[in-house]
């Protein structure tokens, strides 16, 4: 046993023995890489925005798009019937730190036709805007919100873009960016300040629920009424508060 | 395109009696002779909160509801009262330090947070497990699905009204919580994987205790259906109520027996098997109607199917090694450690330096017991991740929670709520 970690020991510094050939990061010549049928098709559709095509981990595909673009790509894999990516299994973001750009990570998947494909954007720190995907997939709309929490990432379009994780008034930044020390930005003793400071009444403001509209951004649909999320009052069988 | 106004307390308004004095709710009169509806109540909606601090909201949820009447009308969650930023505390973490964060997360389940995290990392590095490990994994991910189940079980049913039920399955409940103390010596904070492999293998007589378990358990599924299942009040209670159709709950992202209930066939088991998933027997629950009852049934019958699931792991389970034999992620022994120079420095590297990851990322998702549980580890090739995100299902399953409930009583957002099975600790990392 102990001549094997001998061994084990030389070898510590460049980690642990990978099952396949190592990945350093570069991307692999483009003639060995894995087919997947949705790249070659969005490189059909979309030509020059395919901007890299990448496979990390064995067989996870991933696809760099233009920002800008990022709403007209992710419809069309959502809708095309040979594609049709139905769920989006996450949306997230990744700072690299370095003042290098914010990643944000689209995981979809598709349910009919079993497949997965990842779609990066990548967005400069200074200008850390992208088309909300809301409309294609309400699963966006909490995750939308947690990476404008957390990476600062604002989301054109989004109904609802507030803070979800972190209190509404907190003024330390944005928690998950690399610049952002662990233990935050404000001291211990002005952090306790401000949590005791805080007015209660605050959380149950009728303005609260009206934070959309206060904000500037454009209500859901759902919330609008006559929208197909609210019931018509009317329509709803039993309910007649209001009749008379 | 104006919003509703609100009030908060009705029973102040002056209108209702001199000098705003509190008065009970109108009653409406028969023939309206002697009473006078005021107009400006009928119109008007009342806000009320429910949390953080309450038992139906299963830890710390906020909901603030906008009721006409007893309809929802709007229906706003808060979260973040339990943010302990887990994602960002594992970028200051080695891979191998991050593990008790997992189960940190999910207390209900700590066993498949922990597998589901070590497997995505083993991804990103390329390690495979032995064969015992594999199958030892499933046993628990499996074990724990039914632990989490069975505290869905009773606490919806606490919920809903019907106590029997929480003290049967918070019986067996504690028969796994004793299999987690005998295998991890923890009974909710598990920590039990690490890279390459586990803590430590099963103990003696640990399968035997499992199997006990097992044989005692299927009869009180049994019992707790005869309770249930055909039971007036909870059917009253739960078919019809919260219901979403198959569209909108692939649109919201819904996942699990959330998802299956209302139709989906979408199990990461037998999508995207990993871990032999395809070579074991079992069975996937799907309902059709997508309301709090097929989601009960769903839940029900994953119980058996696990239970299936745990006898064929049991039978197939394979002696040999727990670690992976690759002594750059896997602690040498103690015994080594204690005795010989080069193993003890290799020892001291190990903990203090970490295990190094290769630069790139990987995802790597399995069937938790709430739903599709996602790992994403994105590595630079030190120590420590750059990022580590948790796709947590009932941050998501929760975010759907407004569209199930507006239109619906007040009474049934209680039962919606539970019917989700979030678990806090991991909707607000």
């Amino acid at each position: 046993m102990s001549d094997a970690f001998k061994k084990g020991l030389e070898g510590l510094d460049q980690g642990p023995r990978p099952s396949e050939a190592a990945d350093d990061g570069a991307p692999p010549p483009a003639g060995d890489l894995p087919e997947h049928p949705s790249v070659e098709a969005l490189r059909g559709e979309f030509g020059e925005s395919v901007l890299r095509h990448q496979v990390t981990a064995g067989d996870e595909h991933v696809v760099y798009v233009p920002a800008e673009r990022n709403v007209e790509i992710l419809g069309w894999l959502r809708d095309a019937p040979e594609h049709r990516y139905d769920f989006l299994q996450d949306l997230t973001a990744v700072d690299h730190g370095g003042g290098r750009a914010i990643q944000v990570v689209y995981q979809l998947w598709s349910i009919p036709n079993k497949l997965n494909l990842r779609v990066k954007c990548e967005l400069p720190l200074d200008a850390l805007e992208i088309e909300s995907v809301f409309h294609l997939w309400r699963a966006a709309d909490w995750l939308e919100r947690e990476v404008f929490d957390m990476f600062g990432v604002v989301f054109h379009g989004h109904p609802d873009l507030r803070r979800i994780l972190m209190p509404y008034n907190y003024a330390e930044g944005h928690p998950l960016r690399k610049d952002f020390p662990l233990r935050g930005r404000f001291s211990r003793a002005e952090q306790t300040r401000r949590a005791l400071s805080m007015k209660t009444e605050d959380h149950y403001s009728p303005q609260e629920l009206d934070i959309a509209h206060a904000l500037g951004q454009p209500l859901p649909d759902v919330m609008v009424e006559g929208g197909p999320g609210v019931p018509n009052q009317g329509e709803m069988p039993g309910i007649g508060i209001g009749a008379g | 395109m104006a919003l509703k106004r609100l009030i908060y307390n009705v029973t102040r308004n002056p209108e209702l009696a001199p000098g705003g004095a509190l008065v009970h709710a109108p009653i409406v009169p028969v023939q309206g002779e002697s009473y006078e509806v005021h107009e400006d109540i009928a119109g008007e909606h009342m806000l009320i909160n429910i949390g953080p601090q309450h038992p139906a909201t299963h830890g710390v949820l906020r909901l603030v509801l906008e009721l006409d009447g007893e309809t929802v009308v709007r229906c706003i969650p808060h979260i973040g009262y339990l943010h302990s930023s887990f994602e960002k505390l594992g970028e200051y973490r080695d891979w191998n330090q991050i593990v008790p964060l997992t189960d940190r997360m999910d207390y209900l389940a700590p066993l498949i947070y922990n597998c589901a995290y070590a497997m995505a990392v083993e991804k990103l590095m390329g390690v495979t497990v032995t064969e015992r490990c594999k199958v030892v994994r499933v046993i628990l991910m499996e074990m724990d699905r039914i632990f989490s189940h069975l505290l869905w079980l009773g606490t919806t049913a606490i919920d809903l009204g019907a106590f029997t039920v929480f003290l049967y399955t918070f019986q067996q409940r504690e028969k796994i919580y004793d299999l987690h103390e005998r295998l991890t010596g923890a009974r909710i904070t598990t920590s039990s994987t690490r890279i390459g492999g586990m803590m430590a293998d099963l103990p003696a007589g640990w399968i035997e205790q499992l199997e006990e378990f097992m044989t005692n358990f299927i009869p009180v599924v049994d019992e707790v259906e005869t309770l249930l299942t055909n039971n007036a009040i909870w059917v009253g209670r739960t078919q019809g109520v919260g219901d979403i159709s198959a569209e909108d709950a692939v649109n919201w992202g819904l996942s699990g027996p959330n998802l299956r209930a209302s139709g989906v066939t979408y199990d990461i088991r037998k999508d995207r098997p990993y871990y032999d998933y395809e070579t074991y027997d079992f069975d996937v629950p799907i309902g059709e109607h997508g309301d709090i009852y097929d989601r009960y049934l769903c839940r029900m019958e994953e119980m058996r199917q696990s239970v299936r699931i745990l006898r064929q792991a049991i039978d197939r389970l394979p002696g040999g090694p727990i670690n992976v034999d690759d002594p750059r992620v896997i602690l040498p022994p103690k015994t080594a450690a204690m005795n010989d120079m080069e193993s003890m420095i290799h020892h001291f590297k190990v903990v203090m330096e970490g295990v190094r990851a290769p630069v790139g990322e990987s995802w790597f998702s399995v069937e938790s017991s709430k739903g599709e549980l996602g790992m994403y580890v994105v590595s630079d090739g030190g120590s420590k991740p750059v990022r580590w995100r948790v796709r947590g299902p009932s941050f998501i399953n929760i975010a759907a929670l407004p569209h199930m409930i507006e239109g619906a009583l007040l009474s049934d957002v209680i039962a919606v709520n539970a019917s989700l099975d979030i678990v806090l600790g991991e909707i607000d990392r």
